[in-house]
């Protein structure tokens, strides 16, 4: 049986996601009774909200507990992810805010939706019973499916997110059906005691059998929300189709929580069976990264190659889950934050040349780039060869800590594949490069950014380069949240 | 006496039926969202079988929130279903083809 104690003390160690809560009801109210003057200040106060929420989740950082009756547990874990996650989507507000003016979109529901879905993934990243994990789930999801359709007059968008709605509603039938079988041999909901089921030495082959059954499901609906093939056929269609900034929102923060969902439930509740999904991960990697770089290169829309890139990025994440020693574990969160970082100035690039009228989403149209804006263009280009893997930038170590890793466990086959496909990405991702500076094409560029979007774009880009530089602390930072 | 084994054969029927519609069904999206619901039907009868069997309430109050978020969901599918037949004139999955794949 369940124990329902509450302690008002223990609401102390949920401050963030309270706070997020409290401050998305207070400014949907705040924008339902201002007048029109007034509105433009709804996208100021969810910056403000999200700032100081993650500031409290940095607060909150070293602290350790189980709360709820243990359905929600804080440890270091959790905070670093809560405070990654409102520092990535506050950078992405910002290029959003920008493509929305650009084409007309700009709706206050649009930032309230996604202060909604940042905090589903605060309580996925915190859930520490299969009940909260799937609440946090449905509360991302959910808000996510609404911001693709906030575009409802682009017939597109509308088809992404049916797609995305039918495709995210099965696998989110598959985890449960998972959850319902864990759930059923073990008798609990909770990550805590499940693992000390999963690791009781006299289970039964029959029990054994059972909890595999259900480990399978649980695999394929994460599976499902990484976009890992072959469950990715949603993945293309639904960033070709979707307005940038909500492919943009979604190609990056829900892929922390649905990291965090994969520590929560194989390694913190399933972890004695990770010889188990091992297996299957390394069928999922392995084929992600050949799909992925293979299909990218015949891509002439960049929000579609970008798409087939993140599919082959998603594969390396999960061959760090493959090693099953905690260094693997740690260079697979640095490489999920070092993509991040890279998929918001790649989607930034493409925003920024976003104008009133003109909607940039072929590669094509950064013919001529270095020409018209030597800078961005400067940007792209750094984004591109950290993404195929070029030192000195973030994206050569983060790919290098995870092909370590993989080899000193002794999967060095799979290491050799990673590393042939990732030489045949580089194609793609070169081709970029020199559309941009090698094509001359006498169409004007034009880029009317704001201020504060080039700025911060400026900076995405440089901590790309800048993190490279010191790689080890952010390793050993990511080693050490486990 | 009805064993905890006939439940999960129900279930497990259930769910085949709902997965086998989504990816069989071809002409109308409201079938579509039918078949997520039997899915979540199929899940609902697991837990509510396993936490009888085991004495364990816990499993029949994720069913309440299951029956919750299966509300909302289907609340959004038929949203984006009404915007689709505004932009398309028509619900069929055979137009939703702009889009390659």
């Amino acid at each position: 049986m369940m124990n329902f104690n509450f302690n008002v003390a223990e609401l102390i160690f949920a401050l963030p996601e309270l706070f997020l809560l409290f401050a998305i009801s207070l400014i949907l109210l705040f924008d339902l009774f201002v007048s029109q003057r007034l509105k433009q200040f709804t996208y100021y106060l969810t910056q403000l909200a999200l700032l100081i929420t993650g500031f409290l989740a940095f607060n909150l950082i070293g602290e350790n507990a189980t709360i709820f009756s243990g359905t929600f547990v804080l440890d270091s874990l959790g905070s670093t992810f809560k405070v990654f996650i409102l520092g990535f989507a506050i950078i992405a507000l910002v290029y959003t805010r920008h493509y929305l003016k650009a084409h007309d979109l700009l709706r206050n529901e649009y930032f309230i939706l996604a202060m909604m879905s940042i905090l589903g993934m605060m309580v996925m990243v915190s859930g520490h019973s299969l009940l909260t994990l799937y609440l946090g789930l449905e509360i991302m999801s959910l808000s996510l499916y609404a911001l693709i359709a906030t575009a409802r007059d682009r017939a597109s968008a509308i088809e992404a997110a049916l797609k995305y709605f039918v495709l995210g509603a099965i696998a989110s039938g598959l985890l449960l059906y998972g959850m319902s079988m864990i759930y059923g041999i073990s008798g609990s909901l909770d990550i805590a005691q499940i693992s000390s089921f999963a690791s009781a030495s006299t289970l039964g082959s029959q029990q054994t059998l059972i909890l595999n059954f259900g480990l399978v499901f649980l695999v394929i609906g994460i599976a499902f929300k990484l976009g890992a093939v072959p469950f990715h056929m949603w993945v293309p269609d639904v960033y070709q189709g979707s307005p940038t900034s909500v492919t943009m929102f979604l190609s990056t923060v829900p892929k922390i929580a649905a990291i965090a969902l994969l520590i929560r439930l194989l390694i913190d509740g399933l972890g004695d069976l990770q010889h188990y999904w091992a297996d299957l991960f390394m069928i999922l990697a392995v084929l992600s990264i050949a799909i992925g770089s293979l299909v990218a290169l015949t891509q002439t829309n960049i929000k579609r190659m970008l798409a087939y890139s993140t599919i082959s990025h998603i594969g390396f994440v999960l061959l760090g889950f493959v090693t099953g020693v905690v260094d693997g574990y740690g260079a697979a969160v640095f490489y999920v934050l070092a993509y991040i970082l890279m998929s918001l100035a790649a989607f930034g690039s493409i925003i920024v040349l976003n104008r009133k009228g003109f909607e940039a989403d072929q590669i094509s149209d950064f013919q001529g780039l270095s020409k018209h804006s030597p800078w961005f263009a400067l940007i792209m280009l750094v984004v591109m060869l950290s993404m195929a893997g070029v030192p000195p930038f973030i994206g050569f170590y983060s790919k290098l800590f995870i092909l370590q890793q993989v080899v000193a466990q002794g999967y060095v086959i799979l290491a050799i594949a990673a590393v042939i496909f990732a030489v045949i990405s580089a194609y793609y991702y070169l081709q970029i490069i020199k559309t941009m500076y090698f094509d001359d094409v006498d169409k004007e560029i034009l880029v009317s950014a704001p201020l504060d979007m080039k700025v911060v774009l400026s900076i995405n880009g440089i901590l790309i380069l800048v993190v490279g530089l010191m790689p080890s602390f952010w390793m050993e930072l990511s080693v050490s949240l486990f | 006496m009805i064993a905890l084994s006939d439940y999960l054969i129900l279930s497990s029927i259930v769910f085949c039926i709902g997965l086998a519609g989504i990816f069989i069904n071809r002409t109308n999206i409201i079938m579509l969202l039918m078949c997520v619901e039997l899915i979540l039907a199929a899940v609902n009868t697991n837990f509510i079988a396993f936490s009888y069997y085991g004495g364990d309430l816990a499993g029949q109050i994720f069913v309440f929130f299951i029956l919750t978020v299966a509300a909302a969901e289907v609340a959004i599918g038929l949203a984006i279903l009404t915007l689709m037949f505004r932009s398309r004139g028509s619900i069929d999955i055979d137009v939703t083809n702009t889009l390659k794949g």
